[in-house]
């Protein structure tokens, strides 16, 4: 059995700095380590005209092709064989492909019993008229949360890189933003004026619609996202962020994946024990029907559209 | 129908090929904006409606308007405007 040491021992161990440096009570390098603030590097005059003359006689020495015969050599030698290689793999992809079975053979390797099943009983199995999106949001449904989590870690990544947190930035972000453009283009308000509503609707359809007709999540996501894009670029990001600014994001989009989780959870135990589920499928053809279908395209549709106006944010001026 | 879509096929391969040869970056950015248009239509030709929405939105819509974005940001774009400065690095250096 272990007793517990007296504080003073305890002190000494290497488990008391430990855990002192990972809750920042103690720097161990202040006073230890000499720490100044770096100097601003100030290039005289002489020192830059060095620079420039020494630059400008590599260019001429390097990239001077009159003279420099080996450099012509070797450009001429590049393009012939840059053209080689691609020819050569351009070959070698056609040559392989030529030796594919053709395309509706009843022998093809891809007629097999999985294809034979998803077709004969998917419908019953899984509820869903449109059989890619039962296939894709049930038999498949780990593989699209896969998908869903990288698209959640791509706008992640984004953010880490392109999204700027410092006012003068910002606010030089917001002078360059609008530079080639108009301020009030009548054309593209009118037009979006129009259009707008009409995407958003015929995005939210195909997403509710994803098993009775073609679309699903991911389509309907998309559609709604360019639809906001088209917002945002006529009347600006003011408009924008009166109903989708940066704590609407985060609150969707994680809300959608952890749902999207918590269904699959439920889905992956039962079916993995032999469990009963307890989801109804409903009648097929219905607008609620298909059991978790339904659901996850509504979660998998504001993951893909959130992902998609963040995108374009960010690049377009480093912020939601 | 099958015109129609030899038709188009041969659209595809000239987009393809005209995308890559194309001096400007703006003109090969529009030319792609086209080529995954015909690709949507060609989608549905072949009776997948599904792709032919998510290549309609994502290849014709938001990919190219990213691209647009990122033209702006490098200073691509204000080539077309200032003819005068249509220089590139090495000459300018070599001045």
């Amino acid at each position: 059995m272990s007793r517990v040491k007296p504080e003073d021992e305890y002190k000494k161990t290497k488990a008391f700095h430990f855990f002192r440096w990972l809750s920042g009570e103690k720097d161990p390098y202040i006073g230890n380590l000499e720490m100044k603030p770096q100097k601003e590097y100030i290039e005289g005059k002489e020192a830059l005209k060095e620079r420039m003359r020494e630059n400008r006689m590599v260019m001429d020495k390097v990239y001077n092709t009159r003279y420099n015969k080996w450099l012509l050599l070797f450009r001429r030698f590049y393009r012939i064989m840059a053209v080689l290689f691609c020819m050569m793999l351009a070959g070698l992809l056609l040559f392989t492909v030529s030796y594919l079975p053709p395309t509706g053979n009843a022998s093809n390797p891809d007629n097999n019993e999985v294809a034979e099943r998803y077709i004969e009983s998917g419908m019953q199995e899984t509820g869903a008229v449109n059989i890619v999106t039962g296939m894709i949001l049930t038999y498949r449904a780990f593989d699209t949360f896969g998908e869903t989590n990288v698209l959640f870690i791509a706008t992640c990544c984004v953010m880490i890189m392109l999204m700027i947190e410092d006012e003068e930035l910002k606010k030089q972000e917001l002078t360059n933003d609008r530079r080639f453009e108009p301020k009030n283009d009548a054309i593209l308000q009118g037009a979006a004026m129009i259009l707008v509503p009409v995407i958003f609707i015929f995005g939210i359809y195909i997403i509710l619609n994803g098993h009775l007709s073609p679309g699903g999540g991911f389509s309907g996501g998309a559609t709604i996202g360019a639809g906001m894009i088209l917002y945002a670029s006529a009347f600006g990001f003011k408009k924008t962020q009166r109903f989708f600014d940066e704590k609407i994001y985060k609150v969707t989009k994680v809300s959608a994946l952890c749902t999207y989780g918590l269904i699959g959870i439920y889905y992956y135990v039962t079916g993995a024990n032999g469990w009963e589920n307890h989801i109804p499928l409903g009648v097929p053809g219905h607008i609620v029907s298909a059991g978790i279908i339904f659901p996850i395209n509504i979660c998998v549709g504001i993951e893909v559209a959130c992902t998609m106006y963040a995108f374009y944010a960010l690049f377009r001026r480093g912020g939601l | 129908m099958r015109i129609f879509q030899y038709i188009l096929l041969s659209f595809l391969v000239v987009c393809a090929i005209s995308v890559s040869f194309s001096k400007k970056l703006l003109n090969s950015i529009l030319i792609f904006m086209s080529y995954s248009l015909v690709m949507s239509i060609i989608w549905i030709c072949l009776e997948s409606p599904d792709l032919a929405i998510t290549e309609a939105a994502v290849g014709a819509g938001i990919t190219s308007v990213l691209f647009f974005v990122t033209l702006k940001k490098i200073h691509a774009i204000e080539e077309n405007n200032q003819a005068g400065e249509k220089e590139s690095m090495i000459e300018q250096r070599r001045r």
